[in-house]
């Protein structure tokens, strides 16, 4: 029997186990939704902003591991979407895009809501595909999951023409792939890995340097049994959280420019960094020619452009963070005996020392303004047992979550880590709600970010994706202000966002809950509250405009050369800074 | 003595590593439409440089062969052919700088040439071994092939009499075969 394209499209996603779509229609791709209305095996989440729907299938994949799914129309459906799609590139999230296409008969033509779709998203997406011919459909749809899914994920979009989804063809869907040019490197190098065994049994000062390829990889139980056995402490980045527990006493918390003390300390004195899944970002390594530099360097990686892009290494491993770990514990496991852990007295004392002299530390007085770490310290002690997925967006408040949120366990940290969008954290938290209807799922916001995708706050409550949303509310664009306070004189060129909405009645306008914490007393009840509501909420926590995220290594600094606090010239500064005082900003919020 | 001279050696090795050098790299594409702007995006998006780049089908239809022209140190080039085989579309990629090779390229030149000049012309074109492959009462068109230098000589020598208009290829490079010991076994017994 023959089925439209449209038809074959659904059958596809059916068979690629996909449950949930996010998308928005329009011209072109109205075949596609029109054949979606007349059936019920996948929920359509239908979204505000393209934008919104590529976060959501972040979300989704993010919180699931499996590929998130959305469908935009051509045009500006596609353009709104590109965000999404390079967000998803930077951090390696399977994601799988269709887009509309106008009529191949048109294409080039300038038509109606016509773009170059697949040279659009071409350098921000793994693969993309145009189906010309209906006859090629199930099988390019087929290629794309498996290229969004194996080797280093990412997204891939596949441009569908009009007349294509309109027209008929026989269905049949190809079992398996094979693609000539992409064959991804699963198993590490056994003789790399011995190497790899040798040095870490030789290190006095190893440290576990893990990104979020260990959580895409489903590593975090073979990192814990490594890291254990050899007692060798971990190092996480911020794609990384969740990979190993953050309560554990091997960790030692997030490195780079926001990381902890002991964590950036290590790393510069460490003799063996064992990185796994992490690809040294600029914002972990700082200066490069001063990083490590008393360090070898072992990097596993499934992709061997990882390798040696940033920094040189001396054992690279190209393959699956699981299996190579697998078979280095395996090696191990015969060997480690108790020599290890006196060998690496000296290493623990030296960073237990580090870790007392410069702990995480914030003030909050007790009728003082509240401050953003404390709102985030509050909401994991309140919220920890239920094990919520959290998602934040870009920011301040995002580094403060990651550094007092100590995830758990893997698949619970939606962020935006290598584009930096703001805007993501909101319809990430939709995404992965929609996958999981029961669970906790928490949005931590800044009030900047959270107003750049605000409107799919509509699909929250029409869809019943009960996300709560925290935001830490300072009137400004945080981290900017903070660039500013410390290289810029404390010249506020637009960070000051002057007419903030008021969050609460917006979330009521929208059908939310909508609440306040006016001082810190009221805190604790408050965010109680919100989390026993089965509705979206919006906790609007006005804080203190000029709090400042410690420790921070410069950009290009060094990664023992930290600021921890304040400098003395800026403390003088604060309190009369800027025209607005804390006090000024509860009573223009609550007037 | 000897320890130091070792490490003038590591020295010069490594300044050479850091030294910006040309490579040739053949790369086997699919062939289909876009592989050639994913390549030239990829150079683009991320700064490489390319100085030439000639691409054309295979024997097998359903493949291209490219040949880029492009330098950088030792590092560049890696993350290059990393990068090169990172894309999909790309099924082989040789640095043919780590063999030996061959490579050729075409210009095809079109000088003015008023009555004196003619002889001088068909001249250069004899001690090049180039071709004039169209002519007119005032202009030859000349065909060369040969290593960049012999192109860059010849433009050089025709450059007088006025050079209308110049096309190039671009490098073609294909990497040399070995010289198996079978074979001079087998030269061995034709001499006997």
């Amino acid at each position: 029997m023959k089925l439209t394209g449209a038809e074959i499209f659904i059958e596809c996603l059916k068979r690629e186990g996909v449950k949930t779509l996010f998308a928005l229609p329009g011209g072109v791709v109205l075949k596609i939704f029109d054949t979606l209305h007349q059936q019920k095996d996948i929920e359509v989440i239908l979204t505000r902003h393209e934008q919104g729907a590529g976060h959501m299938a972040e979300g989704y994949a993010k919180a699931t591991g499996k590929a998130g799914v959305c469908l935009v129309t051509s045009g500006p459906g596609m353009t709104n979407v590109i965000t999404a799609l390079a967000d998803a590139y930077m951090d390696s999230v399977p994601v799988v895009c269709f887009s509309g296409q106008v009529p191949t008969s048109l294409i080039g033509n300038d038509a109606f809501q016509e773009a170059d779709n697949v040279g659009l998203s071409r350098p921000c997406t793994k693969y993309n595909f145009l189906v010309k011919d209906v006859n090629d459909l199930a099988a390019t749809i087929k290629e794309a999951f498996y290229i969004a899914t194996t080797g280093r994920p990412g997204p891939v979009l596949v441009d569908i023409p009009k007349d294509v989804s309109m027209a008929k063809a026989e269905f049949t869907y190809p079992n398996s792939v094979s693609i000539r040019g992409y064959n991804p490197t699963y198993d590490g190098n056994k003789w790399q890995i011995k190497q790899a065994a040798e040095a870490i049994m030789k290190a006095k000062k190893p440290i576990l340097y893990v990104g979020g390829g260990v959580i895409f990889s489903g590593a975090s139980q073979e990192l814990l049994e490594l890291a254990e056995m050899t007692q060798i402490p971990v190092d996480m980045t911020l794609m990384g959280l969740g990979a190993f527990p953050g309560e554990h006493p091997l960790s030692l918390g997030m490195l780079g420019m926001h990381g902890t003390y002991q964590a950036n300390m290590a790393m510069h004195y460490s003799d063996l960094v064992i990185a796994v899944g992490a690809r040294f970002d600029d914002r972990v390594t700082g200066k490069v020619s001063e990083f490590c530099p008393y360090a070898k360097v072992i990097h596993v990686d499934i992709d061997p452009t990882s390798i040696r892009k940033n920094i040189h290494v001396d054992i690279p491993i190209v393959g699956d963070c699981k299996t190579v770990l697998r078979e280095l514990n395996q090696i191990l496991r015969a060997t480690v005996n108790g020599e290890q852990k006196d060998l690496r007295k000296p290493w623990w004392d030296q960073i237990r020392e580090w870790q007392q002299a410069h702990p995480l530390m914030f003030h909050q007085e007790k009728d003082g303004p509240i401050k953003p770490q404390q709102v985030v310290k509050r909401l994991y002690e309140l919220t920890k047992d239920r094990d919520p997925i959290v998602s934040t967006d870009v920011g301040q408040h995002q580094m403060w979550a990651a550094q007092y949120f100590k995830l758990a366990k893997p698949n619970r940290w939606l962020t935006s880590g290598g584009l930096g969008t703001m805007g993501f954290g909101f319809p990430a938290a939709m995404g992965a709600q929609a996958a999981f209807r029961d669970r906790l799922v928490l949005c931590i916001a800044g009030d900047g970010s959270v107003q750049m995708n605000m409107q799919e706050m509509a699909t929250a409550v029409v869809n019943k994706l009960p996300v709560k949303i925290v935001i830490l509310n300072n009137g400004f664009h945080g981290m900017v202000r903070q660039w500013q306070d410390l290289f810029y004189e404390g010249r506020y060129a637009s960070s000051y966002l002057d007419t903030t909405p008021d969050f609460v009645k917006l979330a009521d306008a929208y059908g939310a809950v909508g609440l306040r914490v006016k001082r810190i007393g009221d805190l604790d009840a408050i965010l109680k509250e919100a989390m026993a509501t089965d509705k979206p909420v919006i906790v609007d926590v006005p804080t203190y405009p000029y709090e400042n995220c410690y420790p921070m290594i410069p950009a290009g600094g060094c990664n023992h050369e930290m600021i921890l606090e304040d400098p003395p010239e800026l403390k003088k500064k604060q309190p009369g800074a800027a025209t607005v005082t804390p006090e000024d900003k509860d009573t223009v919020l609550t007037a | 003595m000897l320890g130091a001279e070792w490490s003038d050696s590591a020295l010069s090795t490594q300044v050479s590593a850091l030294r910006k050098m040309e490579h040739i790299i053949a790369v086997t594409v699919e062939n289909k439409f876009g592989v050639l702007s994913r390549v030239a995006g990829l150079f683009s998006g991320r700064g490489f440089n390319i100085e030439s780049l000639s691409v054309a089908p295979t024997l097998d239809p359903s493949m291209s062969q490219m040949t880029i022209v492009t330098s950088g140190d030792e590092r560049i080039i890696e993350q290059i052919v990393k990068q090169l085989n990172k894309l999909i579309d790309v099924i082989k990629v040789v640095d043919l700088n780590e063999t030996e090779f061959v490579s050729r390229e075409t210009a095809i030149i079109k000088v003015h040439t008023k009555d004196a000049d003619r002889a001088e012309a068909l001249r250069i074109v004899d001690i090049f071994r180039a071709n004039v492959i169209d002519s007119t009462p005032s202009t030859y068109t000349i065909e060369v092939s040969g290593d960049p230098k012999k192109i860059e000589a010849i433009i050089n020598l025709l450059q007088p009499l006025g050079i209308k208009e110049l096309v190039r290829t671009g490098r073609v490079a294909v990497a040399r075969e070995p010289v198996r010991p079978v074979a001079i076994q087998a030269k061995k017994v034709a001499r006997d």
